[in-house]
């Protein structure tokens, strides 16, 4: 049962220094750097409008040449585009073994995780309208711990990630009887 | 299944005392102002007696209103006036059931029953009130049901009170009025003058005298600084130290009597379902807390009390004392007796044999200078612009921080053994934690940049209840922790980690290593 899952990934090692004798992540859907590119756009549109309409307040003043704010802007935004969701996506990674499911994720901030699937109160596979159009959904796994309550593992493939929901539910049926 | 039942009936009368107690005041409020001229007197008797009445009526119907059932799996609470509720808890999901009588039901011989499930801190549950033989009853009743609900199903009409009182257990733990007032003395407070405080601010609502006005206090301290001024330095100094010593005197004093109102005849006992905590002096509580549910210890202590050898024990669990606090079961009490209750509740804490870790030396090092480095920054403008000299302040500073971050090393470390997990931290007031392998939801490794430039990282453990970590532990001892508690959480499923301990207490933590060479067949 536990190998169900492992055939169905798309098997890339990470092959950086993650690899660490803990074993290799898992990478996730390559829709899920797309998706955080998307998001990241959308986020930027807000501080471009604004630059925007400072852009025009100030030109009627006429004191500073065109495009000094707007322009410095864009280009973090673009930048910010372009390189911050691919390395997102770099960061993140994730192992399952027979028991438990490992997560890695953070630019700057690491945090890897380890959740045993016997300490898995209640699963969640969610979707949001972005993830729906990329076909991706994110595993949140639910412990009792005040720290980690809940472990969220996004941008698995739609599939994968209700199979790994059966798998790991399949693991604490078969613990509990 | 039993009928439907209602709280007891005296329940009616504080509540309308109660809403008689919130109408004193606007009653006063009213006989002092000058509403309705010379018949306020009466508007105000008026008012209270409506009061009363709406009070007593709206008690009355509220107590008509609510009904508990207490039924095979679970027990019942319909309430409501007009907006009907129904609330269900399943016996195995109640954390622990505790009884507390406040001063007045006190008087009436009430009590009300808590019921906690540990779901969003508070309690979820309460049936005020009950007679104090009712509420034990339910209690013991409960747990019973509890703990019969996997076992045996029938049987269940035999009324509890006929079985033989296991309360009584073994006294594991009491305060004496003599050491009550010793821990008293350490309680120092000074919050009676915020109680001042909100007085003066409530007498300046209902009376005339403007206490925010300044000139009224610069006039008072002008005429009592001309006498100040006549009585000459000596008999000034003599006035501070004077002074000085009533603040001590009204923080030790308060001190000693909120602690006596908060622990006053504390018990602590060890019935074979679990333990019990009574304490209070007027707001009596009772808690019953199921020894399996115990997942994690804290001892504490304070900066002062630590040098006298006096320490602190709270349980880690799902359920919690008011303010989101651990339940604690020994606030004042030596280590010998803190490592007796710990072995009561299945932990042993660490002692000679334990193999401390200290953190990463160069965890200490990079604390040692960030903390130093924000001094030495701060010195930068103040050799600019400040007096000459007085850039040595904050260098000064810097280098206590260093000497303080070496000195604070010492005492962060962490341990592991076959089942528990350790850590310690904190100079002058050290504070332990000990965790059941066992009993853990996941393991976290977290690093931000510079411990992961510098190789090490903090371990985060998830407790139920609480939160337990390790700070500054090198990157592969981080990494073996991990693997070495996972191993132990994984043999053993969630449904089975709530099994009650048996006679032996320690059989659920030796029964996991068993169970861990199962598991790996069983997969």
């Amino acid at each position: 049962m536990e190998t169900a899952p492992a055939s169905a990934l798309s098997a890339q090692p990470l092959a950086d220094a993650d690899d660490d004798g803990e074993g290799t992540l898992t990478k996730l859907h390559p829709n899920y750097a797309h998706a955080l590119r998307v998001r990241t756009t959308l986020m930027a549109v807000p501080f471009l409008i604004g630059a925007l309409v400072l852009e025009l307040v100030v030109r009627d003043e006429g004191v500073i040449a065109q495009g000094i704010i707007a322009g410095p802007v864009l280009l973090i935004a673009i930048l910010l585009i372009l390189r911050i969701p691919a390395r997102r996506y770099g960061a993140r990674g994730y192992q399952m073994s027979a028991d438990r499911l490992r997560v890695v994720r953070g630019i700057l901030f690491r945090s890897d995780t380890v959740v045993p699937f016997g300490r898995v109160q209640h699963i969640d596979v969610d979707q949001g309208p972005l993830e729906r159009f990329f076909g991706i959904a994110t595993l949140t796994l639910h412990t009792a711990g005040n720290h980690n309550a809940s472990v969220a593992l996004p941008g698995l493939g739609e599939d994968l990630a209700r199979e790994m929901r059966e798998t790991i539910r399949a693991h604490i049926r078969r613990e509990t009887l | 299944m039993s009928e439907p039942q209602r709280t007891a009936p005296v329940s009616v009368v504080l509540g309308a005392l109660a809403s008689v107690q919130s109408a004193v005041i606007g009653a006063l409020a009213i006989g002092f102002s000058g509403i309705g001229g010379s018949g306020r007197i009466w508007i105000a008797l008026g008012t209270l007696v409506a009061a009363t009445v709406i009070g007593a009526g709206v008690a009355y119907v509220k107590w008509r209103r609510l009904t508990y059932t207490i039924g095979e799996a679970d027990i019942r609470v319909e309430s409501g006036i007009l907006s009907r509720a129904a609330r269900s808890i399943p016996y195995e999901r109640i954390q622990d059931v505790s009884l507390e009588a406040k001063p007045l039901p006190r008087l009436f011989g009430l009590v009300a029953v808590k019921f906690e499930t540990g779901a969003g801190g508070g309690e979820d549950l309460a049936l005020e009130y009950l007679t104090t033989k009712q509420g034990e009853a339910l209690r013991r009743l409960v747990r019973e049901r509890r703990d019969d609900t996997s076992e045996t199903a029938p049987g269940l009409a035999a009324p509890a009170a006929a079985r033989p009182e296991d309360e009584d257990g073994e006294v594991l733990y009491a305060l004496t009025p003599r050491r009550l007032l010793t821990f008293g003395l350490f309680e120092f407070s000074l919050a009676v003058f915020a109680v001042l405080g909100g007085l003066l601010q409530y007498v300046d609502n209902i009376s005339s005298v403007d206490i925010w006005d300044v000139d009224l206090w610069r006039r008072w301290l002008a005429e009592q600084g001309e006498t100040v001024a006549t009585i000459g330095p000596m008999a000034q100094a003599l006035g501070a130290l004077a002074g000085l010593v009533g603040l001590v005197l009204i923080g030790v004093v308060t001190g000693v009597a909120r602690t006596f109102l908060r622990d006053w005849g504390f018990t602590l006992t060890r019935s074979p379902r679990g333990f019990r905590r009574q304490r209070g002096l007027l707001t009596r509580t009772d808690v019953v807390m199921p020894a399996h549910r115990v997942q994690g210890l804290v001892i504490g202590t304070g900066i002062l009390r630590h040098r006298f050898g006096w320490h602190s024990l709270s349980f880690v669990s799902l359920a919690q004392d008011s303010e989101n606090e651990s339940h604690v079961v020994a606030p004042f009490a030596r280590m010998d007796e803190i490592a007796r209750i710990a072995g009561a509740a299945g932990f042993c804490l660490p002692d000679a044999a334990t193999r401390w870790q200290r953190a990463s030396k160069r965890h200490r090092t990079d604390l040692a200078v960030r903390d130093a480095a924000a001094f030495v920054l701060l010195a930068i403008p103040a050799a600019i612009f400040a007096p000459l000299g007085l850039f040595l302040i904050p260098l000064g500073a810097a280098v206590i921080a260093v000497g303080v971050n070496l000195y604070a090393w010492e005492f962060r470390r962490h341990a592991i053994d076959a089942a528990h997990v350790y850590a310690s931290h904190g100079y002058l007031s050290p504070r332990q934690e000990v965790a059941t392998r066992l009993k853990l939801h996941s393991v976290e490794i977290a690093q931000g940049p510079l411990a992961r430039w510098r190789g090490y990282a903090t371990v985060h453990l998830g407790l139920a209840g609480g939160t337990f970590a390790m700070h500054g532990v090198p990157l592969p001892e981080a990494r073996a922790l991990r693997r070495a508690v996972i191993e132990t959480i994984a043999a053993t499923d969630y449904s089975r980690l709530d099994a009650p301990l048996t006679d032996e207490r320690d059989q659920a933590l030796s029964a996991a290593q068993p169970g861990l060479s199962a598991n790996r067949l069983a997969t």
